[in-house]
């Protein structure tokens, strides 16, 4: 392996080596050690309750959006009704956990990698070890719940302003009837694109969480290095969600069509 | 007890230690002076396992720790405190929290009150009482310090280390901080090993001082041997002249 040292493919290598170790780490301090509810819910509060504009703008707007695309198109062949469905199922299964992760991956990870590259180059994280505290359990363990209990609830709540703000826009702008189209939205829109949504979110609140904690940790000295690290931190994150939700999608209808 | 076998550190291509063998017994104070970027707080930082060597062993009460992971040397850490050249202070809490943080983390739990106490008695013990409600970004270098201090003894730790406590501070502030060193190091009867390049501090705060130089120790004597010592590279270092190849201009 030693032709791929100081190359870019070696050099990802190590870093999806090591957040995988971290991801090990974590996982195991969850499982082993007393989570401090203080600061778990100091960053549920920071991740979950201080995201709700972006959350809310996002959801709303997207539904909107989609919304009208989808009813120039069924208004053409008469089946205006059909579209609160499309946006229905698009929220739940796609755009609702996706563009909310993306968005709480602008935000929060962008924010807990510049806090602990500061701390890190500040040398408080080894402050922290010197007073016989793991990093790991006391920055990256809070912030790793947080974000995938944050998540989910984030992107429910995306969901339905999503849902809510199409609704609004078919009825009372477009003149779509509004029985039928809930009736068809309840109808096309089952519980499992709700539960694939939310088991995306999830796992999108630990990518986050995770990337954004590795590239604080390890961040290079200087401000440049801490602003390097956030700007990595925002740009993985994303990336690997996008990535994620294609394989993650994939299986989860894989799973799904065996389950049926 | 700390003991230092054979110790050797490379950053990249830059050599830092190069088979450093050093012994502090307990109780002990010793001053580790040198020049800018000769190794000192690489030294310390491998005393506490914040850094791991390329060669040699470190051993605390006769333990190696260089082979410890992170979890098994929080352990050992317990036994620590130190203070750091910028402080460290965690700037997203108040003085108390700060200080109280070790308590907190501790396995042994101390209920509020005796955590409150404890923290009023370390901010005494520094000279700092009733600062308790401030920030870290209120107080200035030397407080900054001093509280770093507090905490590092508020769990009443075996060995102290300093990372050049003295550094950036005025000279008044200097021997404020050099006879805090003192004070603690009498009341708490802790090992202190105190990193520093200024000659006045080591004179004072060290048993026994010990000169980093070409990577390795090049001198380890008592303060009144180390500062009268003849030598033409300790008397450079102690006089403060530089090489004349060394001229900038």
């Amino acid at each position: 392996m030693k032709f791929l040292a100081g190359s870019w493919v070696g050099d990802w290598l190590t870093g999806l080596g090591r957040i995988a170790a971290l991801a090990v780490e974590a996982t195991v301090s969850l499982l082993t050690l007393k989570v401090s509810w203080r600061d778990l819910l100091y960053q549920i509060y920071f991740i979950g309750i201080k995201s709700q504009s972006v959350v809310i703008i996002t959801g709303g707007f997207t539904g909107m959006v989609l919304g009208v695309s989808a009813y120039i198109q069924f208004h053409k062949i008469k089946m205006d009704t059909a579209t609160l469905a499309v946006v229905g199922v698009s929220m739940c299964d796609e755009l609702g956990p996706v563009l909310t992760a993306l968005m709480v991956a602008g935000r929060v990870g962008a924010a807990i990698a510049a806090e602990i590259g500061t701390m890190r180059v500040t040398e408080q994280i080894d402050a922290l070890r010197t007073l016989a505290t793991h990093p790991v359990d006391y920055l990256v363990v809070p912030r790793l719940l947080a974000s995938t209990l944050a998540l989910p609830l984030l992107t429910i709540e995306s969901i339905t302003i999503g849902i809510g703000a199409s609704y609004l826009v078919g009825v009372y702008l477009l003149g779509i009837d509004p029985v039928y189209s809930w009736y068809n939205m309840l109808k096309y829109t089952g519980n499992i694109d709700l539960i694939f949504g939310l088991i995306k979110a999830f796992v999108y609140g630990g990518i986050i969480a995770l990337i954004g904690c590795y590239k604080g940790m390890s961040c290079s000295v200087g401000a440049q290095g801490v602003g390097r690290a956030t700007t990595e931190a925002v740009v993985y994150s994303s990336i690997t969600i996008l990535i994620t939700n294609f394989f993650l999608t994939l299986i989860l209808q894989r799973v799904a069509t065996m389950g049926l | 007890m700390i003991e230092v076998r054979q110790l050797s550190k490379a950053f990249g291509a830059q050599k830092v230690l190069a088979d450093v063998n050093l012994r502090i017994e307990s109780g002990e104070s010793v001053a580790i002076i040198g020049r800018s970027g000769g190794g000192k707080s690489v030294l310390l930082k491998h005393i506490i396992a914040l850094l791991q060597p390329d060669a040699g062993d470190v051993l605390i009460d006769g333990e190696s720790i260089v082979r410890m992971n992170e979890r098994q040397l929080l352990r050992i850490r317990e036994k620590f405190g130190m203070v750091f050249q910028g402080a460290a202070l965690f700037d997203s809490m108040s003085v108390a929290e700060n200080v109280a943080f070790p308590l907190v983390r501790k396995k042994k739990k101390y209920t509020a009150g005796e955590i409150e106490k404890r923290v009023a008695q370390a901010l005494e013990m520094v000279d700092l009482p009733g600062t308790q409600k401030k920030n870290p970004a209120e107080l200035s270098g030397g407080m900054r310090k001093r509280v770093g201090l507090a905490r590092a003894i508020v769990y009443e730790p075996q060995i102290l280390l300093y990372d050049e406590p003295t550094t950036g501070l005025d000279p008044i502030v200097s021997d404020s901080i050099d006879k805090l060193i003192i004070r603690v190091r009498d009341h708490f009867k802790v090992t202190s090993v105190v990193v520093t390049h200024d000659m006045r501090s080591a004179r004072r705060v060290g048993n026994r001082v010990l000169m980093l130089h070409e990577k390795k120790i090049y001198a380890n004597a008592a303060p009144e041997e180390f500062f009268a010592s003849q030598d033409p590279i300790v008397r450079q270092f102690i006089d403060g002249v530089a090489d004349p190849q060394e001229a900038i201009f």
